[in-house]
Formats: structure tokens, sequence, C-alpha cells
């Protein structure tokens, strides 16, 4: 009875091909925009986090202002007394590097590419978890003798020197000519999607002395702690926000004016952006799913006539009203499957390139790409099958009689 | 079937539709009794009751109340799952609407019954053909209804009526949609069912044309049964109450 059914359902799909082929279409826009929006956000989520953790593990940051978001930086930079002070009264901080940022326009011979200048101490390479390509890094010698010598990375050797060794070669900097004594390694997009190789990196003393001009001061924009090994993170922060309400006179009772993050704090706070928007595609997706529904449901329903007559000729000449039934959801179940599968193979044939496309991990959540499945599959049986359940009902006179 | 009783047998048959003020009395108490291998013509106005008692002469409706035998056999009580098997082994229809089922060739139309019974492929096929054949459709094999002219579509709906070879024949106004040259040579095959293959055949009609080729001609007025009359066939004797 069932090798029947299975035969009679699928003669009745081929002889149906546009009916079968539209209800299909409505799983497979379903199933594939829900999979491939997920995907592709977890993607993004997944990727953001990665390169979070890649600014290396314990990694403490400390900004003024609160929070990362732009708008918080009314408040007074540190100084770089600061650095030395969590450097020497934290236990446990491997090293802390401050970090002075300043665009700058990088010229070597005819080229030239704005960039990110950022002066720091020698300390800064091993903190920030980058490695040389290529020659040294500055000393401590030439960071307190302010000396002007730059590391590059990876993208100013590109754009500036192509395949020519840039160690030893001199660029200008907003006007002051930095021997070039050592290249950084590739690291890729940042979290926020920019170039993290287009930097420059130079004596903290340089930039403030020699390239900052007017916007002098000694001010530092933010310190990056490395915490030791087996160190807890919550701890450094603690000791670290507590060295620096001491040091900016901020009395008990009073709010922090800056912020220390550690990196699974920063991880989430970047991560929760994407997060949204992982939500955002999601509904968005959901909408589809639930259009493909109505467009199953409507050819189901447009179909109602024809089918119920189909019921009435078929029980009239002798078919069991279960027969029937199974025939029904033998047809249903046939069509969402495919089209499940199909808009399940889309999804991932898709997200997968634009997941290359866009740099970004290709992650899939099984979870979601089952509740797609079975959503769209219950959709084509609930409305494929109920109207074949009502006509099956029905006296096979009646049957033949709807109009 | 057992051949002391009677082929079909209604006693004190009645259909209403609706209930209460609204209830509308389609029969009003029938008695009739078909035997094996007659041909009986139900004849009536539109109104009168006749399709019903069709309907319920082929299981396809369930009277209110009284009494229905098929072969011996109480039917009123029956499940709809019975019912459907009286049908699917004893049962045959062709109505006025032909009833195919559409985008579906006249062979897979003409298979059909088949199919429910539970045929091997094979065997179904022959009959097809053999049943296709029979009604002069046999190149029309591949053809869709759509593609078929009304008298073609009607001959399909013989030939898949005959093909299950059934002990009854019912026949709702099979010429009702054609034209009287195409109607004369689907009432000729139904004819020869009768008496060529001895297949007991009960067709409504109230065409009195129609009616002339049956043996026995039963007139249905307001839900009872007016006249019940022997019928020489294809004789000019037009007895109509």
């Amino acid at each position: 009875m069932l090798w029947n059914a299975l035969d009679i359902a699928l003669r009745e799909i081929r002889r149906n091909l546009l009916r079968g082929f539209l209800t299909v279409l409505g799983v497979v826009i379903g199933v594939a925009a829900v999979v491939t929006m997920v995907t592709l956000g977890r993607g993004a989520t997944e990727s953001v986090t990665s390169q979070v953790e890649s600014l290396g593990s314990n990694l403490v940051l400390a900004v003024p202002g609160l929070g990362l978001g732009p708008g918080g930086s009314s408040a007074p930079g540190f100084q770089m007394s600061d650095v030395t002070s969590i450097a020497e009264g934290v236990a446990g901080v491997r090293a802390a590097a401050p970090v002075r940022n300043l665009g700058v326009k990088a010229v070597y011979l005819q080229e030239d590419l704005s960039t990110q200048a950022v002066g720091t101490t020698p300390e800064y390479f091993s903190v920030a978890g980058w490695t040389l390509a290529e020659g040294r890094s500055f000393t401590a010698a030439e960071y307190l003798g302010a000396r002007p010598v730059c590391v590059l990375g990876a993208t100013l050797v590109d754009e500036l020197f192509g395949p020519q060794d840039p160690v030893g070669a001199r660029v200008r900097l907003k006007g002051l000519s930095c021997e070039v004594v050592g290249t950084l390694e590739g690291k890729g997009q940042g979290a926020m999607g920019q170039d993290q190789d287009s930097v420059v990196v130079l004596p903290l003393t340089t930039l403030q002395r020699r390239l900052a001009g007017r916007l002098g001061s000694n001010d530092v924009d933010r310190i990056m702690i490395s915490a030791g090994d087996g160190t807890s993170a919550d701890r450094v922060v603690g000791e670290v926000t507590q060295i620096l309400r001491d040091r900016r006179g901020i009395r008990d009772g009073e709010d922090d004016d800056f912020s220390v993050l550690d990196t699974k704090q920063i991880a989430d706070a970047l991560g929760s952006t994407t997060r949204i928007l992982t939500l955002l595609l999601g509904a968005v997706a959901a909408i589809s799913l639930l259009v493909g529904g109505i467009g199953i449901m409507n050819i189901m329903l447009v179909s109602v006539t024809e089918r119920t007559r189909e019921i009435g000729i078929r029980m009239s000449i002798g078919a069991l009203p279960r027969e029937v039934l199974l025939q029904f959801l033998v047809e249903a179940l046939v069509l969402s499957l495919v089209g499940g599968l199909v808009g399940l193979l889309l999804a991932l044939g898709g997200s997968y390139a634009l997941a290359q496309a866009m740099g970004i991990p290709f992650a899939v959540d099984p979870g979601i790409n089952l509740l797609a499945f079975l959503f769209s599959a219950a959709v084509g049986v609930i409305f494929g099958f109920t109207p074949a359940r009502r006509a099956a009902q029905l006296d096979p006179i009646d049957a033949l009689r709807f109009e | 079937m057992t051949h002391r009783h009677p082929l079909l047998e209604l006693r004190g048959v009645t259909k209403t539709y609706g209930t209460g003020g609204a209830a509308f009395r389609a029969l009003r108490g029938v008695d009739l009794t078909i035997e094996s291998g007659e041909f009986v013509a139900i004849m009536g106005a539109s109104g009168s009751g006749k399709s019903t008692l069709m309907n319920i002469l082929g299981c396809l409706d369930r009277p209110t109340d009284g009494q229905y035998l098929l072969g011996g056999r109480a039917v009123e009580g029956l499940s709809k799952e019975e019912r459907a098997l009286l049908r699917r082994h004893f049962l045959g229809f062709v109505f006025q609407g032909f009833n195919l089922l559409a985008r579906t060739s006249a062979l897979e139309n003409v298979e059909l019954p088949l199919l429910y019974r539970g045929l091997p492929r094979s065997e179904r096929r022959a009959k097809a053909r053999r049943a296709l054949d029979a009604v002069g459709l046999l190149p029309w094999e591949k053809h869709a209804p759509n593609e078929l002219s009304g008298g073609q579509q009607q001959r399909v709906a013989v030939a898949r009526a005959m093909a299950a070879d059934p002990q009854v024949l019912f026949a709702d106004e099979p010429t009702g949609n054609l034209d009287s040259k195409v109607s004369q040579e689907v009432i000729q095959l139904i004819t020869d069912l009768n008496r060529e293959k001895g297949m007991t055949v009960v067709m409504v009609t109230h065409e009195s044309e129609m009616a002339a080729h049956a043996r026995r001609i039963v007139t249905v007025h307001d839900g009872l049964i007016a006249s019940d009359v022997s019928n020489a066939p294809r004789g000019r004797n037009e007895e109509v109450a």
C-alpha cells in the first residue's frame, strides 16, 4: 500500500510539475534565506571574536572615557608615567605599552600612502602580538633618544616599496625623515574591517616631540597591558583600575573617567554588535521563510477545488480514504523534502562563496539548518495535507460535486 | 455474491438533505429490486430524486433510512472504507461530467481502478489497453482529457469502468453533455456491455431516447417510484409516466 501510494504520488507530481515547482520554490526560498543569513552572521561573529583573541591572550586595555565606542573620549588621555606605574606596580604584568595614534602620510620616492602612525615603546611588539618579518624593532636607547626610526606594516611595505627591501631606506612622515629598521608580518583585516597592516610604528617620544607638532602634549591614547600566563585578568583589571584612579585623583564614590577591559570584554563588546546584526538578518530571513510558507499555502488552497474533485474521482473508483491521504502525505513530503534539500544546498553553497568573498569563517549552525528545514517541510506538509484530509472525509459524491 | 438474492435491493429507502424546516426529502420510501444482468433506465425530471437513487445504489451516498441489500448483504450500516471496497471490486461508474483525472493520459485514467485493485503493472497495462481498444481509442492512449473531445472523454470513462469488469455499471446521464451523434456511440458501448458481457447496467437519464435502449424503465417522481415497466429494447414504445 505504501509502495502504491508512492507510485501514485510520484505520478501526480510529474503530472503537475508547475504546481510542484511552485511549492518547492516556496520551501527553497525560505530555507535558503534563513540558512544563508544565519551562517554569514555567525561567520562574522566568529571572525570578530577570533581577531580580538589574536590580539594575544591575557591582554588588558585601558582607554580614557567609558567604553569602546566613539564619543566617550572627552576624558583626558593617559601619561607615560601611568604606563610605568602599571608595569611596576601590578603583580603579574609581563609588560605594558603606551599607544598614541596619529594619521600621517608616508612618502617614499614617488609613492605615498595615508596611514596610521603608532607611537609606543619597544614592549609594544610583544604586547600587541606582532611578529617581525625583517630587520629589528627599535631599541630602548632609540626610544629614550627620540630617534627617527620606524617599523613598517606589511601594507606600507607593499605599497611604497613593492619588491624592494625597505630595511635601511628612509621614508618621510609629515616631513620627518625616518629610517626603516624593520618590517612586520601581516595580520590581515581587523575586527572592525580595517587594515591592521597599514601602520608605521615608531618611538612614542619621536611621535610626541617631532611629529605631533602643536597637537603635542604628552598624552597617551591607550595603554596595552599583557598579563603573564596564569595571572587572573580580573585581578589585573582591578589593580590597574585602582592605580589609574589614584593617579587621576578620582575620589571614592566618583565614577571612573576611563575603562579597563580584558580581551574577553573587548570581544563581547564587539561581538554584541555583530550578534545584533545576525539577529536582524535572521529576522529578515524569517520573513522570507514566512512568505515562502504563504506561497505554499496559496498554491495548495488554489488547487483545493481540483484536488477535491480528484479525491472524489479516486474514491468513487474505490480508493480508500486512507489511501488517498497517504498519497497526499507522500506528495507533500516529497515536495517539501526536495525543496528543503535544494534550499539547504543552495544556502550552504551560497554562504560558502560569500564567506570566502568577505573573508570571514564559514560557520554552519546545524541547529538553525534543521529548524529552517523542518519549518518549511512542516508548512508544505500541513498545507498539502489539510485540504486532502477534509476532502477525504466527504462522501465521494460530495467530493465530486465540490465547486 | 450469492444467486439466491437479487443483486440490488432497496427496501423503504429515504434520503433527506438538511434538517428541520429546511429539510428536503429527495427520496420518500423507495422499494426497488434489480436482478443480475438487467439493463435498467431510471428516468425522471430534474429534482425528482433519480440521481440520489443512483448514488445510493452505487454506494456513493448513504440512505437516511431504509435498507439496501447488495447481493443480499446490508450496505447501509457499512463504514466508508467498506463501501469503498465494494465500489472497488463490484461497481463501475460513468458520470455526466466524465470525471477523468486532469493532465493524466487516457491509458493511466483507465488503469486507475486496476491500480487500486492492486494488479501488477503489466496486467494493468494490458487490461487497460484492451478496454481502450474496445472503445476505439487505443491510438489516443497517451492523450490527456483536455486533448480529447467530449465524446472521446466519455468513451475513456466507459473504458475505465469496463476495464475493471464490474458486476454493476452505474451511468449518470452519460450522454447529458454530448451531441446526439456522439450520444449514440456512447449508448451503444453501454448497451453492448449489457448484451455481450451480461453486465448489469443502471442508467439515469431524462432523455426517453436513451432510456429506450434499456430493457426496463423505472420512472421516479417526487422521491417515489411512479412506474416500473419492461421495455422492448430499441423499440419505439415510449412508456413515460
